[in-house]
């Protein structure tokens, strides 16, 4: 026993120096990226992103630039905030109605909507990318918030993760609820809403971050200056014109400290979001 | 009018009264996702099928060309697409998954310091846009000399090297982007599954004198099939979906095809080029490759053996 835990202690000690050196790796762009967002996009533009670090050059003024004269950012800032926000609520809603109508209820086709929402997961929406576009023309959608939002505003990954958290709550709440004369919808919002709390959690941060993060299909639906998202924004500053590359690395930093901070102060429900679906099964 | 009244509140009230039954309600909480499956996902489905079909011109101007659209996929920008997108599935999951998994085991190891400081540092990149982190890696592998990544292999007397530019070396940077976005997703996967393997299993190994390596290969893998099936299933989705890192490094047109993966083929085609019925096509044919590739990769995992 005794040359076991030795074993493994010493195990520990050259594990700890591995992943010291492997988290080093992992976090360094960050640092780069931080760094290189103090620097004139001048020098990003003919030298790279490079290693060398002049503490002399550093400038606030890239800073200045998105926030105070450029006034694109803050406008990217917003539309992405304002989608964001506008997925989430619906993606929350309307997903966790239907994993509540599946995991509480028994109808006729049950269990065929059940492997549709399984299949649904399945198929990779890049592949309905130009369908989807000529649809959102018919449907004037093209270029607005909702074009973006509404396709995928019911998750079947978020249905799937509110059923399974549902069928694991107590059933006696609603038979209860039933008996004193509690209709269906009620007992949804009034009892069932409230103890799912932690669903919601998890599930906010996953859908936030999705929408968030979305690049291809913003891409395809938006269409005017004013109404970008910040990845598809970033994007757009790839050209040598005016102070674009100076606008970049602060521009990538400032759109993911937000969501650093939300983790930092929440990292269980963002791993539980994020990672849904696999564990629960 | 009085009456009337009265006759209509009834009424409500009967509606809300079947609303309410336990016949009715289920399929008013499934309706959202009854709506937006048929609109959102069937429809367009199907109309990709139509289309792919079809020489479509114009949003009137369509018409029918038979396999046409299927016979032009026969050409080397295709292939191409066919290889970067098969390459780049197979090695982003040759990396990501024995590379978390070894990890994930060493992470397990409830002796060792900060690990949760481990874990969220390895997981902090997945919090990264795909666009975002494109750009520091696009500009880490500039063609200066003085970039990141040149200067990095300038330490060993090697370079400088036009990364973006050569196809080799542009699939190497893909790679990377995606292995640093994903490798703390999977480790939080793999540790889900490891703390689901009973205690006892190690323990009587112990007894049996067998070694940490033995326990590996004959407790830890075979226990953590269904997670190892799991990331394999969503690696193929998202190596053969990918296209984002690709616009990030080189938005939609690449030197020499290297980074037109089948998505790009998709988006190039359909919105550069305006040639939606080809498009639609390329589309149906990586609909049913990732299908392929999953029922393979399952088969080959015993996961519809019933034992």
């Amino acid at each position: 026993m005794r040359t076991k835990t030795k074993d493994s202690k010493t195990g520990s000690y050259s594990s700890f120096i591995v992943f010291t050196f492997i988290c080093i790796i992992f976090l360094a762009p960050f640092f780069f990226m931080l760094v290189t967002s103090f620097k004139p996009g001048q020098e990003m533009l003919s030298k790279g992103l490079t290693l060398k670090i002049n503490f002399d050059a550093m400038t606030l003024n890239n800073y200045k630039i998105i926030f105070f004269e450029d006034n694109r950012y803050l406008t990217w800032y917003k539309n992405s905030l304002i989608i964001t926000a506008l997925y989430t609520v619906l993606s929350l809603f309307f997903s966790s109605l239907v994993g509540y109508g599946l995991a509480v209820y028994n109808f006729k086709g049950k269990n065929l909507l059940f492997f549709i929402v399984l299949l649904v997961m399945m198929v990779p929406l890049e592949i309905l990318l130009l369908p989807l576009y000529r649809l959102m023309i018919t449907l004037n959608l093209m270029d607005t918030y909702l074009g973006v939002v509404l396709p995928f505003a019911v998750s079947p990954f978020a249905i799937f993760f509110f059923r399974q958290y549902i069928i694991g709550l107590p059933k006696e709440l609603i038979e209860a609820a039933r008996v004193d004369g509690c209709g269906e919808f009620r007992i949804f919002f009034k009892i069932i809403a409230p103890l799912m709390k932690p669903a919601f959690g998890a599930m906010t941060i996953l859908q936030a971050m999705t929408s968030w993060n979305a690049f291809v299909w913003p891409l395809v639906v938006l269409r005017s200056a004013k109404k970008l998202t910040l990845p598809i924004g970033l994007m757009s500053l790839l050209t040598p014109y005016g102070n674009s590359y100076d606008m970049i690395m602060p521009g990538a930093v400032m759109s993911v400290i937000p969501i650093a901070i939300l983790f930092l102060l929440n990292q269980r429900a963002f791993i539980e979001g994020l990672t849904a679906g696999g564990i629960k099964q | 009018m009085g009456f009337n009244r009265v006759s209509i509140k009834v009424k409500i009230k009967k509606i809300y009264s079947v609303i309410n039954s336990v016949e009715v309600v289920p399929y008013i909480f499934v309706l959202p996702f009854i709506i937006t499956f048929l609109v959102f996902f069937l429809y367009p489905i199907i109309s990709s099928v139509i289309m792919s079909f079809q020489n479509i011109a114009g949003f009137r101007d369509v018409t029918f060309v038979g396999w046409k659209n299927y016979r032009n996929l026969l050409n080397p920008h295709y292939y191409s697409a066919l290889k970067v997108s098969f390459l780049y599935t197979f090695l982003t999951i040759a990396i990501l998954i024995p590379f978390p998994l070894i990890l994930a085991a060493l992470l397990n190891n409830k002796l060792l310091r900060g690990r949760n400081i481990f874990r969220s540092s390895l997981f902090m990149p997945a919090l990264t846009s795909v666009i975002v982190a494109g750009m520091f890696f696009r500009f880490a592998f500039g063609t200066q000399p003085t970039a990141l990544f040149n200067q990095i292999i300038g330490f060993f007397g090697l370079g400088p090297i036009t990364w973006l530019q050569g196809r080799s070396t542009g699939m190497l940077a893909l790679v990377v982007l995606c292995v640093w976005r994903w490798t703390g997703v999977n480790i939080v996967y793999f540790l889900a599954g490891l703390q689901g393997i009973p205690q006892e299993l190690y323990e009587s190994a112990d007894i049996d004198g067998a070694n940490s390596l033995q326990k590996f290969f004959n407790i830890t893998i075979p226990s953590l099939k269904p997670v190892i099936i799991f990331v394999t299933t969503i690696s193929v989705f998202g190596g053969f979906s990918m296209f984002a890192e690709s616009f990030a490094y080189w938005t939609s047109r690449s030197p020499g095809d290297i980074g037109l993966t089948l998505v790009a083929y998709i988006y190039q085609t359909g919105f550069n080029n305006n040639n939606f019925g080809f498009a639609s096509a390329i589309g149906i044919t990586l609909l049913i490759i990732i299908m392929m590739v999953n029922v393979l990769q399952l088969n080959l995992f015993g996961f519809f053996k019933k034992d």
